[in-house]
C-alpha cells in the first residue's frame, strides 16, 4: 500500500530535526566541559546527531520531491516548519542538565531504533541500523554519568534532581501519536509512538532509580514541538545563530 | 607546535668535558637517534623542559577548541558542521595524548591545569586572536594547522619517545585538517564576492599570527641550543618559518587572493621567498597576556573547570561508592 508522503515527510522531518537541533544543543558545549573527556564525548556525541541528520534530511528531501537538499531543510525553514520534539530544544542548563536530557532522549532512540531497524522502509531501516550502532553507545555513556551525577555528592544529587523536574514535563511529548504516526504504523514504516513507552519507562525507570532520583509525580506533558503548533522561545534563538550564514548571504556554496 | 619560547631550563649549551659520565651516555643516545624512554635516567633540565614544551603544546590544543567552537554553532552546511566538530575532538584528543605524554614524565594533568589557570604556564600566541567570519575557520586550517604540521612534523623525530609517537599520531589528524581548511578557503575564494571578501579578511588578519607561531628569530631565540642538542627541539624557528612561507604563498596565489604581505617576493639567489618580519612587540605583547582575546580565552578556561567541579566531585563520589559496595561483597 503507498503511504501518503506528506504524512512520510512529516515522519522523516520529526526524525531529522530531533537529531539536528539537539545536536546543534550539545555542540554548544564545545570547549567548557568539565573535563576533557567530556568535550571529546560531547563533540563525538554532536557529530554523531549531525551525521544522523544528513541521513534523515536527506531522505525527507528526497521524498519531498522539490528538488531540495538536507542543508535546505535545515538552514532554510523557520521554526513553524521543525518537527522536533520540544526537549531537545531546551536550554542546556548546566552539565547535569545536558547529559540528563540526553539520556532522556537516547532511552527513547533506543527503543525506537530497535524498531525501525525492521521498518517496511528499506531507507528507514538502513539509516536506523547506522543510527542504532551510535545510539546505543550513546545510552550506555549519558545513563552512566546520570547514575555516577544522581548518586554523587549532596550538590550533584539535587542538581540532578531539579534538572529531572525541569525536564520530566517534556518526555510525554515523544508518545504524543497523532494522524502521522497512524499512517507510519499502518504502513509497517515506523511504530505508534504510543506503544513504546512501556519499554522507555522501564529502561528509564531502572536508570533513574540506580541514580537515586524520584521521577515527579505529574503526569502533565508539554507538546507542540512534533506537530510544529507551538515550539519554545528557545528554538527561534537556536535557528537566529544556525541559520545566519545560509540567510545573510543566500545561494552560495560552502 | 603550539609551544613557543620555551625557556631551556638550563642556559648556555653544556659541553662534553662538562658533563658527568651518565649524561655522557645519555647525549651519546640523542646523538645516535635512539629514544629516551620513561624509565630512562634524564638530566633534571632535560625533563623540565619537555614538561613546559609539552605541557604547552598540550594547553594550546584544549585552549585551541574554542576559536574553532566559536563557529561550530553557526557552520552554514551540515557537512562543514559534521567537519569542524571532528576536527575539534580531535583537537581535544590531542590535548589528552600530550598530557598524559606528560604524565610519563611525573607531572600530572591537574598540576599543569592549574599552572594554566594560574596563568604560570602558556599555549600558543595564535588562539589569542579571534575568529571573526567563517573563513577564518577554514583559514585557521589551513594556516595555523597547515604552521603546527610543518613543526610537528620535524618534532616526529624529536628525542623523547612517547612526544615523537604522539607527534606521529597527531600529524595524521593535522594534515586532514589543514586540507579540510584548504577546501573551506577554496569555496570562499572562488565563490560570491562576498565570500572572497571573507576569504580576503581572513588571509589578511590571520597571516602575520601565523608566523608569530614559530617564534622569535633565531638570534632572539636564547633557549633554543641545548633544546637542539637535546633534540627537544628538531628544527630553528626561521628555518621552519621559512619553510612555511614557501609551502604557503603558491596556495594564496592559487586561490587568487591578494598577498596579505607587501614583502612577499621570490628570491631567485636564495631560492626561497622573502617576506616582511611580524610585528615582534605585538607578539611580545600577547605573549604578556595583552592578545585581543587573552584574557576572555583564559576566562573560559577557568570558568569551565570551576562550574565542572561539582561534575567531577560527583563522579568520584560515585566511584568510590561503587569500589566500597564492591569490597564489601567480596
Amino acid at each position: 500500500m503507498a503511504v501518503d508522503q506528506e504524512k512520510l515527510l512529516q515522519f522523516l522531518l520529526r526524525q531529522g530535526d530531533n537529531t539536528l537541533i539537539l545536536g546543534h544543543r550539545v555542540s554548544e558545549w564545545c570547549g567548557h566541559s568539565p573535563i576533557l573527556e567530556e568535550d571529546i564525548a560531547l563533540a563525538n556525541t554532536a557529530l554523531d546527531l549531525i551525521g544522523q541528520t544528513q541521513m534523515w534530511l536527506g531522505y525527507a528531501a528526497d521524498v519531498q520531491g522539490e528538488g531540495k537538499s538536507a542543508d535546505d531543510l535545515a538552514f532554510l525553514r523557520d521554526a513553524w516548519d521543525f518537527r522536533n520534539v520540544l526537549l531537545t530544544e531546551l536550554p542546556n542548563g548546566d552539565f547535569g542538565r545536558t547529559l540528563l536530557r540526553q539520556f532522556l532522549f537516547d532511552a527513547f532512540q533506543s527503543v525506537l531504533m530497535g524498531r525501525l531497524m525492521k521498518s517496511s522502509d528499506e531507507t528507514v531501516a538502513a539509516i536506523a541500523a547506522k543510527a542504532s550502532k551510535e545510539v546505543a553507545y550513546h545510552v550506555e555513556r549519558s545513563a552512566d554519568t546520570v547514575v555516577g551525577l544522581g548518586d554523587g555528592t549532596e550538590e550533584s544529587h539535587a542538581r540532578m534532581q531539579e534538572a529531572l523536574n525541569y525536564l520530566w514535563p517534556y518526555v510525554g511529548e515523544f508518545f504524543a501519536s497523532d494522524d502521522v504516526d497512524a499512517a507510519m504504523a499502518e504502513a509497517g514504516i515506523a511504530p505508534d509512538p504510543a506503544s513504546l513507552r512501556e519499554e522507555y519507562d522501564a529502561l528509564v525507570g531502572k536508570v533513574l532509580a540506580d541514580a537515586t532520583l524520584t521521577i515527579p509525580a505529574s503526569k502533565y506533558a508539554h507538546k507542540g514541538g512534533r506537530t510544529g503548533y507551538m515550539h519554545t522561545e528557545h528554538l527561534g534563538h537556536l535557528l537566529t545563530s544556525m541559520q545566519w550564514l545560509q540567510r545573510a548571504y543566500p545561494g552560495c556554496e560552502w | 607546535m603550539y609551544a613557543q619560547l620555551i625557556k631551556t631550563a638550563r642556559s648556555g649549551i653544556t659541553s662534553r668535558e662538562d658533563m658527568s659520565e651518565q649524561e655522557r651516555e645519555f647525549q651519546d643516545k640523542i646523538d645516535n637517534d635512539i629514544k629516551i624512554e620513561p624509565r630512562d635516567w634524564m638530566p633534571d633540565d632535560y625533563r623540565a623542559t619537555l614538561i613546559r614544551q609539552m605541557g604547552q603544546h598540550a594547553h594550546s590544543e584544549v585552549v585551541g577548541q574554542l576559536p574553532e567552537g566559536n563557529w561550530i554553532t553557526r557552520a552554514p552546511t551540515l557537512e562543514r558542521k559534521a567537519i569542524l566538530l571532528a576536527k575539534v575532538q580531535d583537537e581535544a584528543g590531542h590535548g589528552l595524548y600530550l598530557y598524559s605524554a606528560a604524565e610519563t614524565l611525573g607531572e600530572t594533568r591537574d598540576e599543569l591545569v592549574r599552572l594554566l589557570h594560574e596563568g604560570r604556564m602558556k599555549y600558543s600566541s595564535i588562539f589569542n586572536y579571534p575568529t571573526l567570519n567563517w573563513a577564518d575557520i577554514g583559514a585557521v586550517g589551513w594556516l595555523v594547522d597547515g604552521a603546527a604540521i610543518v613543526n610537528q612534523v620535524a618534532l616526529q623525530r624529536t628525542s623523547y619517545g612517547p612526544y615523537s609517537r604522539a607527534m606521529i599520531r597527531i600529524c595524521k589528524e593535522e594534515s586532514f585538517h589543514a586540507r579540510q581548511g584548504y577546501h573551506a578557503m577554496m569555496k570562499m575564494a572562488f565563490g560570491s564576492p562576498a565570500q572572497k571578501k571573507m576569504a580576503q579578511d581572513a588571509l589578511n588578519r590571520l597571516w602575520f599570527p601565523a608566523m608569530m607561531m614559530f617564534g622569535p628569530h633565531d638570534s632572539d631565540s636564547t633557549h633554543s641550543e641545548q633544546s637542539m642538542a637535546w633534540k627537544i627541539k628538531v628544527k630553528s624557528n626561521d628555518e621552519l618559518r621559512q619553510q612555511f612561507v614557501d609551502q604557503t604563498i603558491p596556495q594564496i596565489e592559487y586561490l587568487g587572493l591578494d598577498l596579505p604581505d607587501e614583502g612577499i617576493k621570490w628570491n631567485e639567489e636564495r631560492g626561497h621567498y622573502d617576506f616582511s618580519d611580524p610585528d615582534w612587540d605585538e607578539f611580545m605583547d600577547v605573549i604578556r597576556g595583552n592578545g585581543p582575546c587573552n584574557v576572555d580565552r583564559l576566562n573560559d578556561r577557568v570558568a569551565a573547570w570551576d562550574n565542572g567541579q561539582w561534575v567531577r566531585d560527583g563522579l568520584m563520589a560515585h566511584a568510590r561508592k561503587k569500589a566500597a559496595a564492591k569490597v564489601a561483597a567480596e
